[in-house]
């Protein structure tokens, strides 16, 4: 994986079952706190600076300030204490956040305030820039399913990233390989089947059953457990992952 | 890390979603569609090596009432063995607990699509009939179909209709319909009853007891535009076989004129959709035959007596129609019934026409 990111991403740790860095973040416990925060920052930087650049129509540096400074306020102890998932989701909280910090910002004081141009985190902000480049510009009146269609982006490049990590890890990077050629970039290559693929891999179609269903269901369980890390409850979870997959999780 | 595509976004979107099929006899191929309570993979029967529809739940819950819903609709399919009924194959529930049925894998393309490769109107009145037959055969054996539609018609490659989508499906004279109904009879609101949508059966629709997965009076399910009145109104006891009727009228309006049938569909209200100007086809300014949209008026009626008694009867009618007989819908006069049998004996009356001609003037050649 590339390192587009210090925060978060492949040396990331799997998360343990139902932990929430939501429920983290408002915690009292530093090293908690710092990792939820990390959290947070990894699945949401990207399309926060996809939406400032979009939405407000910022320039690449204001944008990139902007998001640092965005981010080094969600660190700050209470910034999440008035997010209730009864009310809305975090994606939504986030973004109006945003909308009000950008509205209310003054680019001299930030700076004066932040002691310049002085980074405060380690995001490939490059790589974003090109990905919005690739991407269509979102039409007025769009920018909430902007917002929320490159967080789904960011999610599954996230779990996808972990699910290569842990293939990796425990010896399965040809179950991985599989699900690449068939499940991402099978509509490349529309004839391919899993004879094709077991001629190509010197196996046994039933194999190649087997492996496609390990990784569909551990890139499942690695999307639901990322979600449930961004979720501050259970009832948001299950919400969510309707909304996500369109099926209620196990 | 890897951009993805928004395509790519899409399809780690179906992967995410798809059944695990191990320990089962099948191999999932690709994902085909998703409905109101659960989605349509394609998938191998390895057992007899030939393809299949695997219709899934989402909920991972087997004795929950989605369950009971699946396991209820291949039941009706199993009881309605007909070419113009997609089969069932098998039914069972995976590891995770989620209820899933196989049926045939139809090969086609839904009505709507098929609609602009059958020109003439003879042509589509007879795939019409094809579509009457297994709606009349589920009569005869006891079930509603409650969401005819276009996009639930599949015609295959050699022409066969397929009737889909048994979802909403309600057993006429079932005893534990009629509890059911009337257990539930004083729970739905007016609000319930006026949002006209189709199946979704998920939380805040009234509760349906796994043992009794039918349908409470009061609750509407359909689709408007092709439901019909009583059905839009909720009124679950008084459906019988009319309902269907009304909805095979508004597809047969669909035949006759696709655009205005698919302009009447997008209001949401049962009120236009039911109102008799809308049913008639002519209303859009087209050029179809009286008699046709009079049958349509008929099958589409508001009130119930009004309608055709049973699908048989509408079909029998488009026979009539086909056969240059006169179609009990429309009260032809002298001159219309005139038309009607030049148009259905052209040739014997030029014929005779012609004899007479030659006759009266071989008359007055030697007359001069």
């Amino acid at each position: 994986m590339s390192d587009d990111t210090q925060i978060g991403g492949p040396s990331g740790r799997f998360p343990p079952t139902r932990w929430s860095a939501i429920v983290a973040a408002r915690g009292d416990d530093p090293a908690e706190r710092t990792r939820a925060f990390e959290t947070i920052v990894a699945a949401y930087w990207k399309p926060v600076y996809k939406y400032i650049r979009a939405r407000w129509g910022k320039a690449n540096e204001d944008a990139k300030d902007l998001t640092q400074e965005f981010f080094a306020r969600v660190m700050e102890k209470g910034f999440l204490d008035s997010y209730d998932p009864a009310k809305s989701r975090l994606r939504t909280f986030l973004r109006t956040c945003v909308d009000g910090f950008v509205a209310n910002q003054d680019k001299a004081a930030r700076r004066i305030k932040r002691g310049g141009d002085a980074v405060l985190m380690s995001l490939d902000f490059q790589t974003a820039e090109g990905e919005l480049a690739r991407s269509e510009p979102p039409a007025p009146g769009t920018m909430e399913e902007f917002f929320e269609k490159e967080w789904i982006r960011n999610l599954f490049s996230l779990a996808l990233e972990r699910l290569r990590a842990e293939c990796e890890a425990r010896g399965k990077a040809i179950h991985f390989r599989l699900f690449e050629l068939y499940d991402l970039e099978g509509e490349r290559k529309s004839r391919l089947t899993y004879e094709h693929l077991a001629r190509e891999f010197g196996l046994a179609v039933t194999d190649i059953t087997n492996h496609l269903a390990f990784a569909r269901r551990e890139f499942r369980r690695i999307t639901l457990a990322t979600l449930r890390e961004m979720t501050a409850n259970e009832e948001e979870f299950r919400r969510e992952a309707r909304t996500l997959l369109g099926v209620d999780p196990e | 890390m890897k951009w993805l595509s928004d395509r790519t976004v899409e399809r780690l979107r179906v992967a995410a979603q798809a059944p695990d099929l191990a320990g089962t006899r099948y191999r999932l191929i690709s994902h085909i569609a998703r409905g109101g309570m659960g989605a349509v993979w394609l998938a191998e029967d390895t057992a007899l090596g030939r393809r299949v529809a695997l219709k899934i739940l989402d909920v991972p819950d087997a004795s929950g009432e989605l369950a009971a819903r699946l396991l209820r609709e291949a039941r009706i399919l199993a009881r309605l063995e007909h070419p113009g009924i997609v089969p069932i194959h098998d039914v069972g529930t995976l590891a995770d607990r989620r209820v899933f049925y196989t049926m045939k894998f139809v090969e086609g393309r839904r009505l709507d699509q098929h609609l602009e490769h059958v020109r003439s109107l003879p042509d589509r009145l007879r795939l019409f009939q094809r579509i009457c037959e297994p709606v009349a055969f589920a009569h005869v054996r006891g079930v509603l179909h409650r969401d005819l539609k276009p996009e639930n018609i599949m015609v295959g490659p050699f022409g066969e209709v397929l009737v889909m989508d048994w979802g909403l499906a309600k057993i006429l004279h079932d005893p534990a319909e009629t509890a059911g109904a009337a257990a539930s009879e004083s729970t739905p609101s007016a609000e319930e009853s006026s949002a006209s949508t189709r199946l979704p059966v998920l939380p805040g629709l009234p509760s349906v007891k796994a043992s009794q997965p039918q349908t409470g009076h009061g609750v509407v399910l359909g689709t408007p535009g092709y439901m019909a009145p009583e059905q839009a109104r909720g009124e679950v006891k008084r459906l019988d076989e009319r309902a269907d009727v009304f909805a095979l009228g508004a597809i047969l309006r669909f035949l006759l004129t696709p655009d205005a049938a698919r302009d009447a569909t997008i209001a949401p209200s049962p009120v236009r959709a039911s109102s008799e100007s809308a049913a008639r086809p002519e209303a859009a300014g087209s050029a179809v035959p009286r008699a046709l949209a009079a049958v349509c008026a008929k099958a589409m009626s508001p009130d119930p007596n009004g309608r055709y008694a049973s699908v048989q009867e509408l079909a029998a009618d488009l026979s009539n129609y086909l056969d240059g007989l006169a179609v009990s819908a429309y009260p032809e006069g002298l001159f219309g019934k005139l038309a009607r049998l030049f148009a259905r004996h052209r040739t014997a009356v030029l014929l005779v026409l012609g004899y007479l001609l030659m006759r009266l003037l071989l008359l007055a050649w030697q007359r001069r």
